[in-house]
């Protein structure tokens, strides 16, 4: 994946800022669009990635967001300083969330976040220390470009 | 069909981004719950909701939906409606529940 590596761009996400909630997600999406990434990537990447941005929103300090883009992939890298996740398994199961009964109220902490994040990404990997932190990373393939390698790369 | 025509047939009140009404609407999703919404609405869905705070507007323009339709009368909070007339989302009110304007919009736009 490295060597392919086009672009990385890191973004701070405050946690309790549900006012500014969406604003990564809304900048990555405009990087991927300005990029030319297909539309169907670049759908995907804001599902997560808002999804994610929830998270750190909803249960840590404070995070960031990482965004890499190859010609095959885009990789999106979140890093939180919260209250980790003791049992990743039963965090994974739609349906099940932690969330305060205040952002239940705006429609978030439905037990859908990590869920939508697994069946949006092509990879998923979780770690979680309790009392430190959360990283997820998430990779979604181009398809496309892997079956057809002749294709023109993405410009940037 | 587009979204000034759905205004003016379903007498809809114009709440917020009155500028951005040439939009075509492609489809509908109604929901209050942000990560189904964000999960399974389409580009060009007018989407039908009750929930009234600012990340209503993130989620609409992420996915690039047609607008937001709040019903039973709820007005965007302030500093939803700043927010989407920052980002041009336009923003309905109806006074009718989910059911009746939905059922409205779906024979307007799958004639």
């Amino acid at each position: 994946m490295r060597e392919s590596q086009k672009f990385e761009k890191s973004f701070d996400v405050q946690g309790g800022s549900f006012q500014n909630a969406g604003n990564v997600s809304g900048q990555i999406k405009s990087i991927l669009k300005e990029m030319g990434v297909s539309t169907d990537i670049v759908r995907r990447v804001a599902i997560i990635c808002y999804e994610s941005e929830i998270n750190i929103v909803s249960y840590a300090k404070k995070g960031t967001i990482t965004l890499v883009v190859t010609d095959e992939a885009v990789k999106i890298e979140t890093k939180d300083e919260g209250p980790g996740i003791p049992d990743i398994e039963l965090a994974m199961k739609e349906g099940y969330s932690t969330a305060t009964a205040a952002v239940r109220e705006m429609g978030f902490g439905a037990g859908m976040g990590l869920a939508n994040m697994k069946k949006y990404s092509d990879h998923l990997i979780i770690t979680s220390e309790v009392g430190i932190g959360t990283c997820v990373t998430m990779i979604v393939m181009d398809f496309s470009k892997i079956l057809h390698p002749d294709l023109p790369p993405l410009t940037l | 069909m587009q979204l000034d025509e759905l205004v003016r047939a379903l007498n809809l009140k114009v709440s917020c981004a009155e500028g951005s009404l040439k939009r075509q609407v492609r489809g509908g999703y109604v929901g209050d719950l942000l990560s189904d919404v964000m999960a399974n609405s389409k580009e060009g869905d007018i989407w039908i909701t009750r929930q009234v705070h600012q990340n209503i507007v993130a989620v609409a323009s992420l996915k690039d939906l047609a607008g937001i339709i709040l019903i039973q009368g709820s007005e965007p909070a302030l500093d939803t409606a700043a927010k989407a007339n920052a980002e041009g989302i336009p923003i309905l009110v109806t006074d009718l529940p989910a059911f009746e304007i939905v059922g409205q919009i779906y024979k307007l736009i799958n004639p």
